[in-house]
């Protein structure tokens, strides 16, 4: 087995094996860097680039870049954090995320990232408000794209835990999207089981479970008992 | 061509909303006609299809932030019937009903300390500036400070119940989500004998002002019409669920007992091109005849008794000042408005020492339905909201009719007799004259973002138009 080694995040001294992403190593030693794209048990795959970070004065994804021996990484800089500011802002600007009439409310983490980085405004940012019917056809599961960021934790969970391929990204640009396998969400084998369709999987609102919104009161939901992050490891805190 | 002089109150003060006042004078600068406008955007009833039933309580309180409550339990109700919840559990129900005593209580008592009493204790012509709740303070700081408090303890029944003191989401589809906490319980206990106490002292108010004023209040904008509530089977007055009562000017029931998922067949709405709220009436009564008012007054009116006995000995009295017949003072309302508050927070105490408040069952489904009608007493008045849903449980038909909008054509007629009586061949309008028009469009409480589903700031304005339809004043304030 390859030796473990040491590396710098914002002057701490992180302990790090061979191969290992500087997210892994720092959730291990207890440390946090903000995700959205990136959750337990899934692949990363770097695309939210909320976890950016500055590696010896280079910016990289700390989901996907793997730690060196030596390297000065920083993370809770106003640079950084003003980076991460921005890229959450616009994840805002570009769906349509009302959050006082989303049931994923208190248990979304694009909220909750967005009340860790203080976004408490809109921006200089227009809103581009698309129009993105809602998919309801499945008996037990929706599918509302209004809300989806992208991160395509649904696609890597179908593919690579459930072995389905239910979801997939379609379209270029700002036309990409979150499709499905066929018409709808009915023509596909997607099973409430799945862990696609888990709530911790969709870090927003956009696979919902049908009938059960609502269900947990203000005050018990999840980020109203912790702020994200707050135990080093973001979703399970 | 006739002198022409406009006149413009923008905005209407210490309402809910924003709306229009016109006044069309003839030739001899004598009141024709008074319109209230309400001019928002109507939206709520178009952007709510498509989306999924369990989130409709909470997309469509948005509609307001004053009682929100009321349309959260309304389209809750709604949407038990979606769920084939036809009784719910003794948790739920009861939880819901907290929690809308909690909210008539705060919005009525938020009327009548915040937006009205400035009227009733300084006069209607008195200093503009200080006629508003800071002036009330001034004057009369323990008054202020006991509204203030009073509505306080509404909005922490509003939170113990809801989750949140605006816009919470307790109540879903088939019963609610959370019970009441020992600990929940006992803060609002600490406060309850409190608020009874000054409660009776509001309610004290508002009976002695109405007695002390009966020539001026049995006159300003008081005028026969139809009375609608629901009231529970035995005819006492129910806030939250019951059967439609309608009585006339003489007090003769027009239906009663009705289901109110029938209320199609009862009443219809009419358009006319000058607003965006609509025009209901009793469909065999005709819009001429039929149509009626909702709110605090038609409640005492058409409820044979209320379950709480103080606020039973108040609606006795209340009842006597017109021997028994409907009363049809306009400002009559704010009698009414307080001794509902004395009834529901007699209400809050006895729910507070219920346990049924504590039990574990909240939720219960039955066989799904593809259309959902609920309807609850609001502050304002009698609020109904009707949906379709489609088997994939998404909203294909949604229909509001608001508090304010019943009460559409009493305000047109309230407005245009004090008009008439106040401006009149008068060669100039003074703010003393016009603030007589708020006046009376206050005492209905109106709340005209609800009654046009909009979203933003609302200031409400007044018009005076010549004989050749021109503006010739305006008022703003």
């Amino acid at each position: 087995m390859a030796e473990k080694f040491t590396f710098s995040l914002d002057g701490q001294e992180i302990t790090a094996e061979p191969g290992q992403s500087i997210m892994k190593a720092a959730d291990a030693a207890g440390v946090y860097i903000p995700r959205l794209c990136d959750t337990e048990g899934l692949k990363p795959q770097g695309s939210c680039r909320v976890c950016v970070v500055k590696m010896n004065g280079r910016t990289v994804a700390a989901c996907t870049q793997p730690a060196r021996a030596d390297a000065i990484v920083e993370s809770e800089t106003p640079e950084i954090m003003g980076y991460r500011r921005d890229l959450v802002r616009m994840l805002f600007h570009e769906g349509n995320h009302l959050c006082p009439i989303c049931e994923a409310s208190g248990r979304c983490e694009l909220q909750a990232m967005a009340y860790r980085l203080g976004i408490t405004q809109s921006t200089k940012y227009p809103y581009l408000q698309p129009v993105r019917p809602v998919d309801a056809s499945h008996p037990d599961i929706v599918l509302d794209t209004n809300r989806c960021i992208l991160c395509g934790r649904c696609i890597r969970a179908s593919r690579d835990i459930d072995g389905k391929n239910v979801f997939e990204y379609v379209g270029r640009g700002v036309h990409k999207k979150v499709g499905v396998n066929g018409d709808s969400l009915a023509d596909t084998d997607v099973s409430i089981d799945d862990r696609a369709i888990n709530l911790e999987t969709c870090p927003v609102g956009c696979i919902i479970q049908k009938g059960r919104g609502f269900f947990t009161p203000i005050g018990e939901r999840q980020f109203d008992l912790a702020p994200i992050g707050s135990n080093g490891k973001g979703r399970k805190a | 061509m006739a002198k022409t002089r406009v006149i413009e109150i923008d905005p209407l003060t210490r309402v809910e909303g924003h709306g229009k006042v016109t006044i069309h004078l003839d030739e001899n600068n004598n009141v024709d006609e008074a319109r209230l406008h309400i001019v928002e955007f109507r939206g709520f009833e178009r952007f709510i299809l498509g989306r999924l039933y369990w989130e409709v309580p909470v997309i469509v309180q948005r509609l307001c932030g004053i009682c929100p409550v009321s349309h959260h339990l309304a389209a809750s109700k709604a949407m038990d019937m979606i769920v084939g919840a036809d009784t719910l559990t003794p948790t739920a129900e009861k939880m819901r009903r907290l929690m809308h005593y909690g909210q008539i209580m705060q919005s009525n008592v938020l009327h009548f300390f915040h937006l009205s009493s400035p009227d009733l204790l300084f006069g209607f012509g008195d200093d503009v500036g200080k006629r508003n709740i800071f002036g009330v303070i001034q004057e009369n700081p323990e008054l202020a400070m006991k509204g203030i408090r009073m509505r306080k303890f509404g909005q922490q029944v509003i939170e113990a119940t809801a989750g949140k003191r605006i816009h919470g989401t307790s109540a879903v589809p088939g019963g609610i989500n959370k019970n009441l906490s020992i600990a929940e319980r006992d803060k609002l206990l600490q406060d309850v004998d409190q608020m009874i106490v000054w409660a009776q002292e509001a309610e004290n108010i508002a009976r002695d002002y109405t007695h002390e004023h009966l020539p001026h209040v049995s006159k300003f904008a008081a005028f026969n019409s139809n009375h609608m509530s629901l009231v529970r089977g035995d005819g006492a007055l129910d806030l939250y669920h019951g059967r439609l009562r309608a009585i006339d000017a003489g007090g003769n029931i027009i239906f009663d007992q009705v289901d109110y998922r029938d209320f199609n067949d009862y009443l219809m709405e009419e358009v006319r091109s000058w607003s965006y709220m609509k025009f209901p009436f009793i469909k065999r009564r005709g819009p001429l005849d039929g149509w009626y008012r909702v709110g605090p007054l038609s409640r005492m009116n058409t409820a044979g008794f209320i379950d709480t006995p103080l606020a039973d000995e108040a609606h006795q009295a209340f009842r006597q000042l017109t021997n028994g017949l409907p009363n049809q003072m306009s400002l009559a309302y704010h009698w009414a408005r307080m001794i509902e508050v004395l009834h529901c927070v007699e209400k809050i105490k006895s729910l507070l020492h219920d346990q049924d408040l504590q039990g574990e069952e909240l939720l219960v489904r039955g066989e799904r339905r593809e259309e959902g009608i609920g309807v609850i007493e609001a502050p304002r008045g009698t609020l109904f909201h009707h949906y379709r849903v489609d088997e994939n449980d998404q909203v294909t038909f949604c229909n509001l009719i608001v508090s304010t909008t019943n009460n559409n054509e009493a305000m047109n007629r309230a407005i245009s007799r004090v008009a008439k009586e106040h401006l009149s061949g008068q060669p100039k309008i003074t703010e003393p004259m016009l603030n007589q028009i708020e006046v009376v469009v206050r005492a209905y409480d109106p709340c005209l973002s609800c009654a046009t589903h909009a979203l933003g700031q609302m200031p409400l304005v007044v018009e005076v138009y010549d004989a050749e339809g021109t503006v010739v004043d305006r008022k703003s304030s």
